[in-house]
């Protein structure tokens, strides 16, 4: 057997062991790759930065555990922007799980590093409801209908930001970190483009190619998967260097899915050399 | 740390190595680890449905003071109940209809009386096929045709803009092209086939992007998981 047919019929635990390889030995020596933010991304800081202070802004939790490692530092870090800026922050989920990833961020984030903001007054978490898309139908014309309390329990007429919001067009952006259905698809069809109000977020890398169409016209900007994260937190690190400490979680990570990409990319190149070769032989022998 | 935090570390590592013991081959520790994920997220989302929904919405809206048998503060739940009977009547009342509804649709559970399911099914069904009917032909066929229509030469406040006027042709181009791969009732002959190939190229691309960005999406959950075993790993040594 020659080399190249060894290593057409390679055993798939090898690539496996080499992947895990590529991951691990980047993250011990904490190799970080220098990450510059697209214009895709961008857009989602610029809109941020230039809504004055104060502005009502609705960021929706639907993922779950399972996406954290992408979805979580484009959470962290939109929720970082708006309290930077002093806009006032309403968390909510469409995904059941995603209620517990809301909180992450207010225990994490807001907390903090905000620890003058006020619940209520700043920032007010609201919660999951049950309906996927029909949810965002319903509070599109009535959002205190389906949110009668906080996800405390307390009465939502309690809360001083809770005056001036009564449905879905009272919002000066509307951002979403998704990973599947119901998400940031569906925020678009059934907010965005419903009541023209500016739609952005982030989705994870698989979703990504699906959302890209949106983008101008329907979608502001768009963060794909730990690659828009990273290019958020460059973005916010950018203008505002003093948190750069605290706004890397997902530049760091760049380093490994780097290593892990160009040995991906070289299994594939390898693989069509070895394609082709074979194919040729067998043509030639074929003929002769 | 704490010992619920050490179990929880543990817990979640050693959950993680049983998936893992798959990349090997299928293993009784993996099956575990696997009915146990999705046992934990159906009763999860079920649990989290009656509690933020079910609970609030329904039953607290048709009985207020049902509120202080789930809420542990009386002061919070005489606030809410109180906001509760604020409600209009037939707002509070009309949920009664979900809830005939909803005990309708677990009739399913009883063959004999299982025709009743039809009625909450056809219900969900018209509603969902109406409300996404409307959506999806805004946002996905009438917005999506705006958004092609640009223009081919692109002049911007600092004149001829060469990256848009090639951004625009690539997207009229390549919607066209691959529209016409996709027009059975003339064959592809002639410059018409020579489109539709063109279309083949463009959706070949489009499918690359998208196995580039699915080989990102996995390597990104690789590395969390790893991040979550190293520090797994640092707890212990």
């Amino acid at each position: 057997m020659t080399f190249i047919e060894k290593m057409q019929a390679i055993d798939r635990r090898i690539i496996f062991l080499l992947i895990a390889l590529a991951v691990i030995i980047p993250m011990v020596f904490k190799l970080v790759i220098p990450v510059r933010p697209s214009p895709i991304v961008q857009a989602i800081f610029d809109k941020i930065e230039e809504l004055p202070s104060g502005s009502k802004v609705l960021l929706s939790f639907d993922y779950g555990p399972a996406t954290v490692p992408e979805n979580q530092p484009m959470a962290d870090g939109l929720a970082r922007h708006c309290m930077i800026r002093g806009h006032k922050l309403y968390l909510m989920a469409v995904w059941a799980t995603g209620e517990a990833q809301g909180n992450i961020t207010i225990e994490n984030v807001i907390a903090k590093e905000f620890p003058d903001a006020v619940y209520g007054e700043d920032y007010i978490q609201l919660g999951y409801k049950a309906g996927n898309q029909g949810l965002i139908n319903a509070i599109f014309t009535d959002l205190k209908g389906m949110y009668t309390t906080d996800a405390g329990g307390v009465d939502i007429n309690s809360f001083p930001m809770m005056k001036e919001v009564n449905t879905l067009p009272d919002f000066d952006l509307i951002l979403c970190i998704g990973s599947g259905k119901p998400g940031l698809k569906e925020w678009v069809q059934f907010a965005g483009d419903r009541g023209d109000i500016p739609v952005s977020g982030g989705v994870t890398a698989v979703e990504a190619p699906l959302l890209y169409p949106y983008y101008p016209k329907q979608l502001l900007g768009l963060m794909g998967g730990l690659q828009g994260a990273a290019q958020f937190e460059a973005a916010l690190v950018k203008k505002y260097p003093q948190y750069k400490d605290v706004s890397s979680g997902a530049v760091i990570l760049m380093g490994p899915q780097t290593v892990a990409h160009l040995v991906i990319i070289a299994f594939v190149i390898i693989g069509n050399i070895g394609f082709f070769v074979l194919r040729r032989r067998e043509k030639r022998a074929r003929t002769e | 740390m704490n010992f619920s935090d050490y179990f929880v570390l543990w817990v979640g590592g050693l959950l993680t190595l049983m998936i893992f013991s798959f990349l090997y081959r299928d293993n009784p520790f993996y099956k575990f680890a696997e009915h146990l994920f999705v046992g934990v997220s159906a009763a999860y989302w079920m649990v989290v449905g009656f509690w933020t929904t079910f609970i609030p919405n329904l039953i607290g809206s048709i009985y207020p003071p049902s509120v202080s048998w789930f809420t542990a503060n009386p002061e919070e739940a005489r606030t809410v109940i109180a906001s509760l009977y604020d409600q209009m009547w037939y707002w509070r009342y009309g949920r009664i209809v979900p809830l005939i509804l909803g005990c309708m649709l677990l009739t399913r559970l009883a063959p004999k009386a299982s025709w009743m399911s039809r009625w909450p099914m056809a219900f969900i069904i018209g509603y969902a096929a109406g409300t996404n009917l409307t959506r999806y032909l805004q946002s996905d066929f009438v917005a999506q045709i705006k958004a092609t229509l640009v223009p081919l030469i692109v002049f911007n406040e600092a004149g001829f803009s060469l990256g848009e006027t090639i951004s625009n042709i690539v997207i009229v181009f390549g919607v066209l092209s691959a529209l016409v791969y996709f027009f059975f009732s003339k064959e592809h002959k002639g410059w018409f086939g020579g489109t539709a190939r063109v279309g083949i190229w463009v959706l070949m691309v489009a499918f690359g992007a998208a196995f580039g960005y699915t080989v990102m999406a996995r390597i990104s959950l690789l590395i969390g998981r790893m991040n979550f075993l190293g520090s797994w790993l640092g707890s212990v040594f």
